[in-house]
């Protein structure tokens, strides 16, 4: 008789998430640090102006993720979030085009990197400012409710610096007031841009705030995916169910600098970041996996080159398509032709 | 007579009997300003006046916990009872009504819309919300240039408490340990919005956690209630303990203003419900019941509340309007060439 | 202005001619207080403001958190109450939620108290393109403000100009919008004047004296006109190069001079042409000197899209060059 898949084996508690589901999770954490670091060499190469990583981030990305439902819900990202938007379906050729700035990205070459939106995906279009996307996805969610269309839920992210905004504040506070379908995924890595916490709000957990609007909040370790999972797996459920919004944080850590234009060294220091290197997400989940007995370390070897041939692929792929039209800039501005100012 | 049994104790926070008849009067003119504003713009006189019937007792309470000549006060457009709680006249009050030549703003703003350095009354425009973070620059000055012993108080409505930049004021007071304290006069209506459609729980104060700060909630139709949690909070605030969010929970008896007709969105029943605990003359129940006023003295009071009201209407409708090249007065520094 | 001769000076690019004039300001007036997002630890997100917090200290030199309609609202009120606020919005494209602090609150408060209160207010920001700056990091946004009486706009170009006017913003009792385009920021080096001085905001600069046509922009594209007017010299052509500086108030004298001595006009600028600056000009121009102008003014301005796209041929459409502006120029003189 096969072993059942969800079976706990040597005490590894996985909130029902099957052996592939684990697996999958810890895919799409290998994959995000493999495309980021992409991004990064192609910027050294000269390749590309720009890029961004969101190292540190992988596990509550890829944790999330797996909370949300493909065809269903609707995923409102910030920029920091390569790992969601893979694990929801994006593909790594799509990402490469995105780096690229090629015409066939979702936004036609538009955006900077790490600005994708897909309908099919479910993922909502949003641009570079700072909790402007939050009223977006709190939309979103009336237009669900609206239409009586139990089952779905919007899951919002932002990092800690957006929750200064005040559209975040707004945000919350609606989606409270009519117990909307949306879960406010606040990944908290302790840095904006130069800013640590301590300068952003006057006491670092962030969840405390929702007493204040009247939902509930909830914290975890945001390096830990299967932690994350039932947070963010519970909230979903909970909008999904005419149950209203919740703000969950997860607490993680910014490896990296902000972008490839951001030195991090001139605003914190290397023991500061190597400190919490030692708890880094991807290698912590790994050994998860093998004391689990989930993977064994050739699985893990074939997972690697598996990541590394298909982000070669995509970034060749990428690489050798066409740049947008120079007439391409005059498009999508309205619905059908339309004649510009001259 | 009151007088003639002996009185309960009751808590008075250090108020001496003349503070609490202070706190009254300014609750009666605070009450007697706003029906004048009412009787002018249904003359025909003034075009518009709006009131605070219900936020005498939050209002007259809070601005004795104000110092004068040190303390701010950045208030919002429903405080008439704080700026003639803090010194300012009947008279300004009325120039501000009749959009007067003599009023702070040359007849430019809304009534009520006060700004006067001399009092420590920060200029405010009608944008609900934009004030608070006016304060909390304040605030910051105060503390960046050393000035210990004084205090910045905002205050705001409920629905205020929704806009974003109430949540950025007042996250950066907390950061900082700035000396602001945030008030919050809860009337529990924002125009036609009710409390329950402008957020899911209605006690603005436990947001204070969220922040850091502390929060306090207080009874506003009891100006010696009001007067001790704002004290206490400005006091943290003037001795380097930070910033504190006070609700004061109140009622609006009136309409927004006399341009809005509360009939549309609320009951009659509500309203004449809420009546009941009117704050003024429950207030001047407790003072003859505790003998700290007599029948006489209340009667002698109001009326030279009247006169005072009285005098300052005809002495501000005799005062001329501004002339139209004031309109081009003050918009920068110096003499400005308007472009044509 | 002209810079004395006998002055000393150094040469800056744009970056250091910032950074030295607000390090003054800093230095001489305890007033002055510099917030904005990364401005402390960081020192800015183009490191103009770095160190500054090890010398000043976090109290004048303040991190503020991601919000901007507070970062615009606190220095409005630490300007009432008597400190003299530099605030940084990160770039021009972030500015739009403090849009009520600075149009309806920081350019009304004087008129709103006739005069009892004032708001010297200096908001610095970077703006403009041609960085590769996408739709968020690349726009310009004069036009969004310059119909605000109250406020002042100063968008200068060269390294001496941002000094003298940025002093200037910084001496002015009222809220001046200080724009800074970003690819001047390190590409554009100049003579810059030792010690304190102004440039009067208001007042435009003649960059290149010529009698055949008559060039008004500002920014960057200064340059490129100044690049572009050289070339047509070589073709024996006199175009003379106006840099506005300042966008509100505006030097109608020194635009008005000029064209009725060249007889033609050309308006460049990198926002949008529909409902743009030159849109002012030129109506200004037609109402006050129709009859001396030999050409019809022309404006050479961006296409009406909402902002450059990131990927390279979307930003080169969007963005004009000395090429571009050369043959505009041709074409006006031979008119």
């Amino acid at each position: 008789m096969p072993k059942s898949d969800t079976q706990t084996r040597r005490g590894l508690e996985r909130h029902g998430l099957t052996d592939d589901q684990l697996k999958a999770i810890f895919r799409n954490m290998l994959l995000q640090r493999q495309l980021d670091n992409r991004g990064f060499q192609l910027n050294r190469q000269g390749k590309v102006p720009f890029a961004l990583g969101s190292e540190g981030h992988e596990a509550l990305q890829a944790g999330a993720a797996m909370a949300f439902e493909r065809g269903k819900d609707i995923l409102a990202p910030y920029y920091r979030d390569l790992g969601l938007a893979i694990g929801i379906g994006l593909s790594a050729y799509e990402i490469m085009l995105s780096i690229f700035a090629r015409a066939d990205d979702h936004n036609g070459g538009r955006q900077f990197p790490n600005h994708y939106s897909s309908k099919k995906a479910g993922l909502m279009s949003f641009s570079s400012i700072l909790a402007a996307h939050i009223p977006h996805a709190v939309g979103a969610a009336y237009a669900m409710k609206l239409r009586n269309e139990r089952g779905r839920a919007v899951l919002v992210t932002c990092g800690d610096g957006t929750t200064s905004e005040g559209e975040w504040h707004e945000s919350m506070n609606f989606a409270a007031i009519h117990k909307l379908p949306i879960v406010m995924l606040v990944e908290n890595n302790q840095w904006a841009i130069s800013t640590p916490l301590d300068q952003q709000m006057g006491q670092p957990n962030i969840y405390k705030r929702a007493e204040g609007y009247g939902m509930p909040g909830e914290q975890f370790d945001g390096f830990d995916p299967i932690a994350t999972y039932e947070v963010v797996k519970r909230a979903m459920d909970r909008a999904r169910t005419g149950g209203g919004p919740s703000l969950i944080e997860g607490v993680c850590y910014r490896f990296l600098a902000h972008s490839t234009d951001d030195n991090d060294m001139t605003y914190r220091t290397k023991d500061e970041v190597s400190e919490h290197r030692k708890m880094d997400p991807v290698p912590k989940f790994e050994r998860v996996l093998l004391d689990a007995g989930v993977v064994t370390a050739e699985d893990i070897e074939a997972m690697r080159k598996d990541v590394l041939r298909e982000t070669n692929e995509a970034t060749d792929k990428a690489e050798s398509m066409p740049y947008p039209e120079a007439s391409d800039l005059y498009k999508h501005l309205y619905e059908g032709a339309w004649q510009p100012w001259l | 007579m009151a007088k003639t049994k002996p009185a309960k104790a009751f808590e008075r926070f250090g108020l001496s009997d003349e503070q609490l008849v202070a706190m009254w009067r300014v609750m009666v003119l605070h009450r007697r300003l706003e029906t004048r504003g009412f009787e002018l713009n249904r003359q025909g006189k003034i075009p518009f006046a709006s009131a605070g019937e219900g936020h005498e007792a939050v209002q007259a309470g809070a601005a004795m916990a104000f110092e004068r000549g040190k303390d701010l006060l950045v208030p919002y457009y429903r405080d008439l009872g704080l700026d003639i709680g803090i010194g300012l006249s009947a008279y300004e009050v009325l120039c501000s009504l009749f959009g007067r030549a003599a009023d702070h703003s040359g007849g430019r703003q809304f009534p009520h819309h006060y700004a006067s350095k001399r009092l420590g009354l920060y200029s405010i425009s009608s944008i609900i919300a934009a004030q608070t973070s006016h304060a909390v620059g304040a605030a910051y000055a105060m503390k960046v240039k050393g000035e210990s012993g004084r205090a910045v108080l905002t205050t705001f409505g409920d629905g205020a408490t929704s806009e974003g930049e109430w949540h950025e004021a007042i996250n950066f007071a907390s950061i900082h340990r700035l000396p602001v304290v945030f008030l919050c006069e809860n009337n529990e209506w924002a125009i036609s919005t009710p409390l329950s459609n402008q957020m899911a729980q209605p006690d603005v104060y436990k947001r204070a956690a969220g922040y850091g700060i502390p929060g306090e909630c207080v009874d506003g139709f009891d100006p010696i209630a009001v007067y001790g949690a704002v004290k206490a909070a400005m006091d943290r605030a003037r001795t380097g303990g930070g910033p504190t969010l006070v609700e004061a929970k109140c009622y609006r008896f009136l309409s927004h203003t006399t341009d809005d007709d509360d009939r549309t969105y609320r009951s009659r029943d509500e309203v004449a419900e809420r009546r009941k605990d009117d704050p003024v003359p429950k207030f001047e129940r407790f003072l003859l019941e505790h003998g700290i006023l007599d029948e006489a003295g209340a009667e002698a009071l109001k009326a030279s509340v009247l006169a005072e009201t009285n005098d300052a209407t005809d002495r501000a409708e005799s005062m001329p309007y501004p002339q139209p090249a004031d309109l081009y007065s003050n918009v920068y520094a110096g003499s400005h060439e308007p472009w044509r | 202005m002209a810079v004395a001769e006998t002055q000393k000076s150094q040469v800056l690019n744009n970056v250091e001619a910032v950074r030295e004039t607000l390090y003054e300001a800093m230095k001489t007036d305890e007033r002055t207080v510099i917030l904005g997002e990364d401005v402390g630890n960081r020192g800015n997100v183009f490191l103009i403001t770095k160190d500054f917090v090890k010398e000043f200290g976090p109290q004048r030199v303040i991190d503020t958190p991601i919000a901007e309609a507070s970062i615009i609202g606190i220095a409005v009120g630490m300007a009432m109450e008597g400190l003299r606020p530099i605030a940084e919005i990160q770039f021009a494209d972030f500015i739009y939620p403090a849009f009520n602090q600075i149009v309806g609150e920081a350019a009304k408060t004087r008129y709103r108290s006739n005069g009892e209160y004032t708001c010297p207010l200096v908001i610095r920001t970077p703006y403009g393109g041609g960085v590769r700056g996408a739709l968020s990091h690349s726009v310009s946004i004069e036009a969004l403000f310059y119909h605000v009486p109250g406020l002042k706009i100063v968008a200068p170009a060269f390294p001496a100009d941002v000094k003298g006017l940025l002093n200037a913003a910084i001496d002015d009792p009222d809220p001046v919008l200080f724009l800074e385009h970003k690819k001047t920021y390190r590409l554009i080096k100049g003579e810059v004047p030792d010690g304190h001085y102004t440039i009067p905001i208001g007042k435009a600069d003649v960059k290149k004296a010529g009698n055949q046509l008559t060039v008004v922009s500002y920014g960057l594209y200064v340059h490129w006109a100044l690049e572009a007017a050289n070339a047509l010299e070589a073709e024996g052509m006199s175009v003379e190069v106006i840099d506005l500086r300042s966008i509100r108030p505006m030097d109608k004298q020194a635009i008005l001079e000029s064209v009725r001595k060249t007889r033609k006009l050309l308006i460049i600028h990198e926002d949008n042409k529909f409902g743009g600056i030159g849109a002012e000009i030129s109506a200004m121009v037609a109402e006050e000197a129709l009859f001396d102008l030999d050409a019809p003014i022309r404006r050479h301005a961006a296409p009406d899209v909402p902002a450059m796209g990131y990927a390279l041929p979307l930003e080169e459409e969007y963005m004009s060059s000395p090429n571009e502006m050369a043959e505009v120029m041709r074409e006006m003189v031979k008119f």
